[in-house]
């Protein structure tokens, strides 16, 4: 089909049909022949010691083959820890988990020991039968505790529980803040839940006795890293180490770690010399898959009189959890995201990182921005309400311009370069986001409501968002013998249909129909080299490198043709999988013809400096980030009695560059404004005094539903940037960014008649509740 | 069992039933969900387990033309019942049904975990209300957890399956 473009349009998802029949490949379905199956022992303290574990009895129950501990670790495993994925100077301790926990255990849920037996349920069965000898010590249950001088230590080896300090600054700050006529003052609490994909963890594995390799499955967004990990932890050759996808239930983060399990499931495989397999269940996977808590930060801004920033400062407190998998990294995108879309002429964030006896937190979905957006845009409504300003007014009197990109903040982001925004129109995104939502006539439409007796209210959350970071993710693409194209690359998805967009971006690039690519990934065995899918980084990277790739493999056609017919190759055109001679009744071969010959036909000699096999790597190194951006406006409905919200109209505008497939964008945008809503309004993470998780349930850590989810309108801006061939940002994100800044905006000014103020994020009915009573007490008693 | 030794928590019964409209009968431990015999003893893993407490609705199947959530009814439950599954609801020949398809036209599903589930609470739901307003597909879609598509998608494929007329021969 001569002509037909794919990059652009809704083009249908090649991913469908299986998943809607049942015939997705998920870790659990997988069923190797002679499978045992594996449970764990874990901590039900929040720290404690501990001595002696008794396995005896476990060991008897039926069915069971092997009760392991630490002490059951092949000598060169013991003591050590996983793989810290990203080292930063400023962390005090790099401290991450062992594959079983040897003398201490640091959260709920740390796994003291593995049982192994020819099913789970037996598994499960003898692990409940583990005595282990625990010695409880105190818990921290709060970062803010955790930094005061009388806090007992996280991990009793350290002395203190600070896991790392740093500054990000720029511009003169004092200065600024001892001139400005104005300084506002707040404090915010942040706190995000987890990821929940639907599916759990889980991890299956098979040591090759004649080949000497391990075999690993696992549900991870990551496949490279957990060969790092296992590479590191068990000391073998990188080609000895193979880890495959299957189908990813979700993501959203929590799923790029290297965990302990993905150590354990194969070391027992190879010990036991039979496939092993472990699957998380959803009550594992409240105690011990990553999170992203809380956030306590304190800032301070300076302004004029027309309420232009002149300076911001401040200090976040950071909950790490018990360990560092990631490092730093969230806290730092935090600090890095703040000034957004605004032009802040001087900045000092001090950043504290602080241990507690809870799960350790990762980048999960927005990864620290959400955080960082409520904050800055709570402050601009501060900053509002103090000089009596419109908000929206106030923001655009201190974005940055369109004529200002690409523009330079002044900070280092997290991929070691300067912060410069590629490109983008902020003052143009929330003009159109406030058109959509209606926002000029809603003071007349808020106070009939108030006549009404509905509390109705309107906030704004605008974000910007360093996406598709580095350092590469590659691709090879391979013309088959059958004529199939064939793409390999290091990109996982779990639910973003990469499969798609990369078979668009290579048929335009040989003139074929999508159906005809098929694309192998998350397979460390067929693309050796990978970072992942985290950052929102796919499509600028992967896509990239399929686009380079693509198009090399067009140029070796072309020249091979032409060699063949002896034509110029600007005689050649390539469509439906031929290369033909333009012009009526011109000679044709096909890919497949090409393929065959050059993949080594004995007799076809290959033209001098064409090199064997029609196929192609490409590898995009971008330089730097490329920042998306966007604006969302939200109303709402607050029934200040019962505390509820309803959220009545949700207006998104999304600029992520050059679309792909407009359709995809639109399905992670919907579905990430309404993780957002689980951020602004639901989800919370509640753990007692003594670190103890309290929500282990759906039923108590609230998820939102259908009836939570608002038909988000979704306006498209196209701001292409020029550092990637695609002229594509990130855009798996975004959705979840400035959502609980706008929700919450929202409700505070719904909630304006009761001048309730609104400075933490989640915002439960009962919080909302509680305030406008108190502000009811203080209006009765002047 | 590969252990001749069996613990008391692993008594077993005989039950016999259908599974979409195939007729199925194994020997079963009482312990076992229907979930878990469905995945590890039929091999019919379309059935998902996200929860296993009865709120995320993943495992959904339907037990004589009731949704049910698999992981809650223990496997004996089904003796002498049909049960349906996702694998049930293509034609023979594969072709999708027209639920399916619209899921698919409208980005109903992302990483398709959930969707098994959803499909089939959706499958009692339409057979119950044959012109649902939207609040009640919403209310009806509440007890199913989708994490990635925000839900619009799939309200967006019931709409279209509503608001268009099934095709000749009576398709679902």
């Amino acid at each position: 089909m001569p002509g037909k473009v794919f990059v652009g349009q809704s083009v249908q998802r090649l991913e469908d049909p299986d998943l809607l029949r049942g015939r997705g490949q998920f870790l659990d379905d997988l069923a190797l022949p002679g499978m045992l199956e594996a449970a764990f022992v874990r901590s039900p303290f929040a720290h404690a010691s501990f001595g002696r574990i008794d396995t005896a009895a476990a060991a008897a129950m039926p069915g069971v083959v092997a009760v392991l501990t630490a002490a059951d670790l092949p000598a060169e495993m013991r003591e050590k820890r996983i793989l810290l994925q990203v080292p930063h100077p400023a962390i005090t301790y790099p401290v991450t988990q062992m594959p079983l926990a040897s003398h201490e255990v640091c959260f709920v849920g740390e796994a003291v020991a593995m049982v192994i037996a020819d099913s789970r349920h037996r598994a499960e069965d003898a692990a409940e039968q583990v005595i282990v000898d625990w010695r409880p010590l105190p818990a921290v249950a709060h970062c803010l505790e955790a930094l005061k001088p009388s806090a007992a230590p996280v991990h009793s080896a350290m002395k203190d529980n600070l896991a790392g300090r740093f500054t990000l600054a720029f511009g003169e700050v004092d200065a600024a803040f001892a001139a400005a006529p104005h300084v506002f003052s707040a404090s915010y609490d942040t706190h995000r839940g987890t990821g929940h994909p639907m599916e759990c963890r889980g991890v299956a594995a098979v040591y090759d006795v004649v080949g000497a390799g391990l075999r690993v499955w696992t549900s991870t967004q990551t496949p490279h890293n957990t060969q790092r990990g296992l590479v590191d932890m068990f000391d073998m050759a990188e080609d000895k180490v193979r880890v495959i996808t299957p189908d990813v239930g979700g993501g959203f983060g929590p799923k790029n770690q290297v965990y302990p399990e993905e150590m354990m499931v194969p070391l027992a495989a190879k010990l036991l010399g039979r496939p092993v397999k472990w699957v998380e269940d959803r009550r594992e996977h409240f105690l011990t898959t990553t999170q992203e808590r809380d956030q306590v930060w304190e800032v301070s801004v300076a302004v004029d009189e027309n309420g232009r920033i002149l300076g911001l400062k401040g200090h976040l407190v950071h909950d790490a959890g018990a360990y560092l998998p990631w490092g730093i990294i969230m806290p730092y995108i935090s600090a890095s995201t703040l000034p957004g879309p605004y032009r802040v002429p001087s900045y000092r964030l001090e950043v504290s990182v602080a241990f507690t006896n809870m799960v350790a937190t990762t980048p999960m979905r927005g990864a620290g921005r959400p955080q960082a957006v409520f904050v800055m845009e709570r402050l601009v409504d501060l900053i509002a309400r103090e000089l009596a300003l419109d908000p929206a007014a106030v923001r655009d009197r201190n974005f940055i311009a369109a004529a200002d990109m690409p523009y330079s903040m002044g900070l280092t982001y997290r991929d070691g370069a300067p912060v410069i925004y590629d490109s983008g129109d902020y003052p143009e995104a929330q003009r159109r986001a406030l058109a959509g939502a209606g926002y000029d006539d809603f003071k007349a439409r808020q106070a009939a409501a108030l006549a009404e007796g509905r509390y109705i209210g309107i906030g704004i959350g605008n974000y910007v968002e360093g996406t598709g970071l580095g350092p590469f993710e590659g691709a090879t693409v391979r013309i088959l013998s059958n004529g199939r194209v064939a793409i390999y690359t290091g990109a996982t998805p779990a639910g973003q249909a990469h499969r798609t967009i990369l078979a668009q971006i290579c048929a335009d690039q040989l003139g074929i129909d999508v159906a005809a690519v098929d694309v192998v990934l998350g397979d460390t065995g067929v693309m050796p080299r990978g970072a992942g899918t985290f950052a929102s980084r796919i499509t600028v990277n992967a896509g990239s490198s399929v686009q380079i790739a693509a198009g090399q493999v067009r140029e070796k056609i072309l020249a091979l043709a032409a060699a063949k017919f002896g034509v110029a190759e600007s005689d050649l055109e390539l469509a439906d999988g031929l290369v033909r001679i333009t012009g009526a009744q011109g000679d044709s071969i096909s890919f497949a013809e090409l393929a065959k010959m050059t993949s080594g036909m004995p007799g076809y000699v290959l033209p001098q400096g064409v090199v064997p096999d029609l196929e192609a790597s490409g590898y995009f190194t971008p330089a730097q980030a490329t920042y998306s951006n966007g604006s969302h406006v939200a109303v709402v409905e607050v029934d200040p009695e019962t505390g509820m919200v309803t959220i009545d109209d949700y207006v998104v505008v999304h600029d992520c560059g050059n679309v792909i497939n407009p359709k995809l964008v639109d399905g992670q945008v919907q579905g990430g404004v309404v993780h957002g809503i689980g951020n602004a309004l639901l989800e919370r993470m509640v753990y007692d005094a003594d670190a103890n998780p309290l929500t282990t349930t759906f039923a108590d850590y609230l998820m939102p539903t259908a009836e939570w989810a608002p038909k988000c309108r979704i306006i498209h801006m196209e701001s292409p940037t020029p550092l990637n061939p695609l002229g594509v940002k990130g855009a798996g994100e975004g959705g979840t960014i400035p959502v609980p800044a706008a929700i919450v905006a929202a409700v505070e000014n719904a909630l304006a008649p009761f001048a309730v103020r609104l400075d933490s994020c989640p915002v439960t009915p009962q919080m909302i509740v509680e305030k406008v009573q108190a502000a009811r007490q203080q209006e009765s008693t002047p | 069992m590969s252990d001749a030794e069996m613990s008391d928590a692993e008594m077993t019964r005989e039950i016999a039933f259908t599974v979409n409209g195939q007729p199925a009968a194994l020997d079963v431990e009482e312990r076992f969900s229907l979930a878990d015999m469905l995945r590890h003893r039929l091999g019919l893993t379309g059935t998902h387990l996200g929860c296993e407490h009865g709120v995320c609705g993943a495992c959904t199947v339907m037990v004589d033309g009731h949704a049910v959530r698999a992981c809650l009814m223990l496997a004996v439950q089904v003796d002498g019942a049909a049960v349906t599954t996702v694998e049930g609801l293509a034609d023979d020949d594969g072709r999708l049904s027209r639920l399916q398809q619209a899921f698919s036209d409208h980005h109903g599903l992302q990483c398709g975990f959930c969707t098994p589930g959803i499909l089939m609470t959706l499958t009692e739901f339409l057979a119950d209300h044959p012109a649902p307003a939207e609040d009640q597909l919403r209310e009806a879609l509440s007890g199913n957890i989708c994490r990635c598509t925000g839900y619009q998608g799939i309200v967006d494929a019931v709409m279209d399956v509503l608001a268009s007329p099934p095709p000749a021969g009576g398709a679902r």
